[in-house]
């Protein structure tokens, strides 16, 4: 059997649902291929932070990419809940960053400093906080806490609500949505792509590639790069305590249910997702407890890793295919902070056609004199 | 609803569930001593406050959450009871101690 739409979205996780929604609610009849529970699923391991202060050291574009999917969110968690009726328990109150010494604490003041020399007159908004300015905006802080940074760009949300909200949204606006459909092989030639999916061949002029760590075998097929490789990180949750911390840190949060989550780790570990290292997970809840020493008291309920999908510089990677037009590729590690940019403001270019000049330094033509080097 | 077994061994442990005296074996569990004080609920829900009674007895449900002798939210059919042991409802969410951040750290 054989279907043609205006466009191919493989991955079902949040970049490809969030991409695939944005294509879809503007008009492009859209197939949605996810490769079933087989697949790495990122998108079930999330943290959960809609983050920008730690965004784009020394990559002023990927800062202010961060900026705008954080400020298109609100539009998007209203359109999500006026469609579908479900929350995506989206939270912006501002974020902070932690510091347990004074030498991290010197650090971080001359990152953020930086980053808003980087950020021109686009702007970058942040205080340095002391002590006791942290300790009248959070309960409970520790004598370690020796300061933070804060912007007002920060917040939080459900990623597993709002993979919900995209994948309803997305099939109640008329999107085809295949599970067990994992590709193995297509063809490429301008405005013209195959693929081979779940028993079925599926053709359209476009197609997106958003299957995470599986781009890097798949963008070939299609006159692509994507050097990802896994980075795992680990997550702690609580059980529920009543509401208490008015604001997300990096590493710390308390969800609308009232768990606690404590994610504080990255590790080259392979595809492993199965081992936890009892190392590092005391190592996390150290140091929440010192951020937090009521921390102490509560139980863990769970704990679990997942592969974050990083690109040799920790950049996102954004490209179109050169020999073959209507291609197009995207990866990155913060599906939850951009999902606001990859509904509202990428799924519109890619509506276009074209990826805008402004996108060409996330292209992974960055990384060929790398290899040409090497 | 609720009866102990026909040959139930001697009850010569005293503990106290919502503040009253309920006799029970050694061995039980402090979820049986909610059972055997007859209380409508010892747990309200987090989210909606639904009222809650120990049901699976084998440490998956999390219906029979109380707090026992001061440490919230303890699975109380996993917990053996002690002398003296106090049991109380746990309503709702557990509450967080912040204060305790002059003390630690």
């Amino acid at each position: 059997m054989s279907r043609t739409q205006d466009a191919i979205v493989v991955g079902g996780g949040l970049v490809g649902t969030a991409i695939a929604y944005g294509l879809q609610k503007r008009g492009l009849s859209t197939v949605l291929l996810d490769e079933g529970d087989v697949a790495h699923r990122a998108s079930r391991g999330n943290f959960g932070l809609v983050w920008v202060q730690t965004k784009g050291l020394g990559a002023p574009h990927y800062q202010r990419w961060t900026r705008g999917s954080a400020a298109a969110w609100p539009g998007l968690a209203e359109d999500l809940s006026a469609r579908t009726g479900i929350g995506t328990g989206l939270h912006q109150p501002g974020g902070l960053h932690l510091c347990l010494s004074e030498d991290e604490l010197e650090r971080r003041a001359a990152t953020m400093a930086r980053m808003q020399r980087e950020a021109g007159n686009f702007g970058f908004e942040y205080r340095m906080l002391t002590h006791s300015e942290v300790a009248e905006r959070m309960p409970g802080i520790g004598r370690s806490v020796v300061g933070a940074s804060w912007t007002p760009y920060d917040g939080h949300a459900s990623p597993l609500h709002l993979l919900r909200a995209l994948h309803t949204a997305f099939r109640e606006a008329g999107g085809l949505y295949l599970p067990n459909a994992g590709v193995a092989e297509g063809t490429a030639a301008p405005h013209d792509f195959s693929v081979e999916a779940g028993g079925q061949r599926h053709h359209a002029p476009r197609i997106v590639l958003a299957a995470g760590l599986g781009n890097a075998a798949l963008a070939p097929l299609f006159g692509l790069a994507a050097p990802v490789r896994p980075e795992r990180g680990q997550i702690l949750v609580t059980e529920r305590t009543r509401p208490l911390l008015p604001m997300p840190t990096t590493t710390i949060r308390q969800t609308g249910e009232g768990s606690v989550m404590i994610g504080d780790s990255k590790e080259e570990a392979g595809f492993d997702t199965q081992t936890q290292t009892p190392e590092i997970m005391r190592a996390m809840a150290r140091r929440a407890v010192l951020s937090f020493p009521w921390i102490a008291e509560l139980n863990i309920v769970r704990a679990w890793s997942a592969l974050r999908v990083m690109a040799p510089d920790g950049l996102p990677i954004y490209d179109q295919a050169e020999r073959f037009p209507g291609a197009f590729t995207a990866n990155c590690h913060s599906g939850v902070t951009l999902a606001g940019a990859h509904a509202e403001i990428l799924a519109p270019m890619i509506v276009a056609g074209e990826l805008p000049a402004e996108m060409a330094p996330f292209s992974a033509r960055r990384f060929e004199h790398v290899r040409n080097a090497a | 609803m609720f009866a102990t077994r026909p040959e139930a061994r001697p009850a010569s442990v005293e503990v106290f569930v919502e503040d009253r005296p309920v006799m029970v074996p050694e061995g039980a569990s402090a979820a049986a001593a909610v059972l055997l004080a007859g209380i409508p609920a010892i747990r309200e829900t987090p989210v909606s406050g639904a009222p809650r009674l120990p049901y699976c007895m084998m440490g998956v449900c999390f219906d029979c959450l109380a707090e026992i002798d001061g440490v919230a939210n303890r699975q109380a059919c996993m917990v053996m009871v002690t002398p003296g042991m106090r049991i109380a409802p746990q309503r709702g969410a557990r509450q967080a101690r912040p204060g305790l951040a002059g003390k630690g750290a």
